[in-house]
């Protein structure tokens, strides 16, 4: 029995440190290092489409903040929606961002990257910026990464800001004009974030 | 002539209203988004392919494209930056075209840009966004693409200020340049090939990942516009609310 026990941890802890990849807690190693993992993944011809997607989504739900992301493009309506309805929400939500994660990563795969600086401003955040270097019909691409770090020893993104345009704000922009549209149903925008999760 | 009164009474009223309307109300959100549709039309037929082929040239015809396109949009700047009261920026905006013009041959070398003095492009829009005047509604004009009631404004504005306008598009003498409205035509338009074909991936991209590409385009279209009056990347702490806590 104790045996077994053993076995069992042993595996669960080998899994473990197989899938789980601990970045440095220093904001900008810390981009440094999860940007070049992800490229690394998504540009690796010896694993599957759909091994890729994984190691994405894994790598994103460890060092994004999805929650915060999913409350913060909801807008204000997070505030008096019913909690049952808040929760599936934010799981359709972590699923929308994951798929359409992989593959705005997957457009940009092939771009060379480089983190250039950062700078803290204040104790929940420090920007830290990088730029796509210039390739065949792409010129270069200036992006700064939004970290929270309300704890330092586990940073967490919360914003691509892309050529000075911030991703969060454009996602929240585009939710608030759904609902806008279907008097501030949530279940309207809770349909469409399906349809696009099944396409 | 009749219909450019007209136009310029219509912005003019919409114009009143920039103190009430914020930039995120729409003027007629139905017809802008019928429009919306229209340009996304004209791009897949028209603007897309032109510049899917434009990006098969030789890096340094695009380069040179790029560069001469930019090189005679500086010639709007100049009079904003007197406008807004900046004559540093009129300054370096006159050395930029001057420099390129002819060091750069005709403005398709940048040589300006390798010394160091790269300009920042400003319109009338954005300089009665410094005089105070707000937005107003947004809209989406038919092959312009998205606009506010200030903007569009401002735009009828750039063609009575900006020199290469006059000369061409208003067939006015312009300290001894002249041309016609084909020649405006042709290098607005080469303008518009050359974003688009640079933008490519960015433009597939938001396509395919968008729920909402018409809400997308806007607060794209308005955070750029922000940016610019604003001359600066700066990013809004406070819009992440009590999310912090």
């Amino acid at each position: 029995m104790k045996k077994l026990f053993l076995l069992v941890v042993t595996i669960i802890f080998l899994n473990n440190s197989a899938f789980s990849v601990t970045y440095n807690s220093n904001p900008k190693i810390f981009i440094t290092e999860l940007v070049e993992d992800a490229i690394k993944t998504l540009s690796d011809k010896s694993i599957t489409d759909e091994e890729k997607k994984k190691t994405i989504s894994r790598i994103a739900l460890e060092n994004v903040d999805i929650n915060a992301l999913g409350l913060y493009t909801l807008g204000n309506i997070r505030k008096t929606v019913d909690k049952d309805i808040l929760n599936s929400y934010q799981k359709l939500f972590e699923k929308y961002f994951l798929k359409s994660l992989t593959s705005r990563l997957s457009d940009y795969s092939d771009n060379k990257f480089e983190v250039l600086g950062s700078d803290q401003k204040s104790s929940n955040y420090t920007i830290v910026s990088s730029k796509i270097l210039e390739s065949n019909n792409q010129p270069e691409i200036k992006i700064d990464w939004r970290v929270f770090t309300k704890n330092p020893n586990k940073p967490l993104i919360r914003d691509l800001v892309v050529e000075g345009l911030s991703l969060a704000r454009t996602q929240k922009e585009e939710f608030a004009s759904i609902l806008n549209s279907n008097n501030n149903d949530i279940g309207a925008l809770m349909a469409k974030l399906e349809e696009f999760i099944s396409k | 002539m009749r219909l450019n009164k007209l136009i310029i009474i219509i912005l003019a009223s919409m114009m009143l209203q920039t103190n009430i309307l914020k930039a995120s109300d729409e003027c007629f959100e139905g017809v802008s988004r019928s429009i919306f549709k229209f340009n996304m039309g004209f791009d897949k037929a028209v603007l897309k392919p032109v510049s899917k082929a434009y990006n098969k040239l030789p890096e340094p015809i695009k380069d040179g494209t790029g560069n001469f396109t930019s090189n005679i949009a500086t010639l709007l700047s100049i009079p904003n930056f007197v406008l807004q009261g900046n004559f540093k920026g009129a300054g370096d905006a006159t050395g930029s075209f001057l420099i390129n013009s002819t060091f750069g041959v005709l403005g398709f070398g940048n040589p300006a840009g390798a010394m160091g003095l790269n300009v920042q492009k400003e319109d009338v829009g954005q300089t009665l966004a410094t005089y105070g005047v707000k937005s107003g509604c947004y809209f989406v004009l038919p092959i312009l693409g998205p606009t506010t009631a200030r903007d569009a404004f401002g735009l009828i504005a750039d063609s009575y200020v900006d020199p290469f306008s006059i000369a061409t598009w208003r067939e006015k003498d312009f300290l001894g340049a002249s041309g016609n409205k084909i020649d405006f035509i042709a290098v607005k338009s080469a303008s518009a090939v050359d974003f688009r074909g640079d933008n490519m991936k960015n433009f597939d991209s938001l396509e395919k990942n968008s729920l909402d590409l018409y809400s997308s385009m806007k607060s794209i279209y308005l955070q750029s516009r922000l940016k610019k009056i604003q001359n600066s990347d700066e990013l809004s702490e406070d819009d992440w609310g009590n999310l912090d806590n």
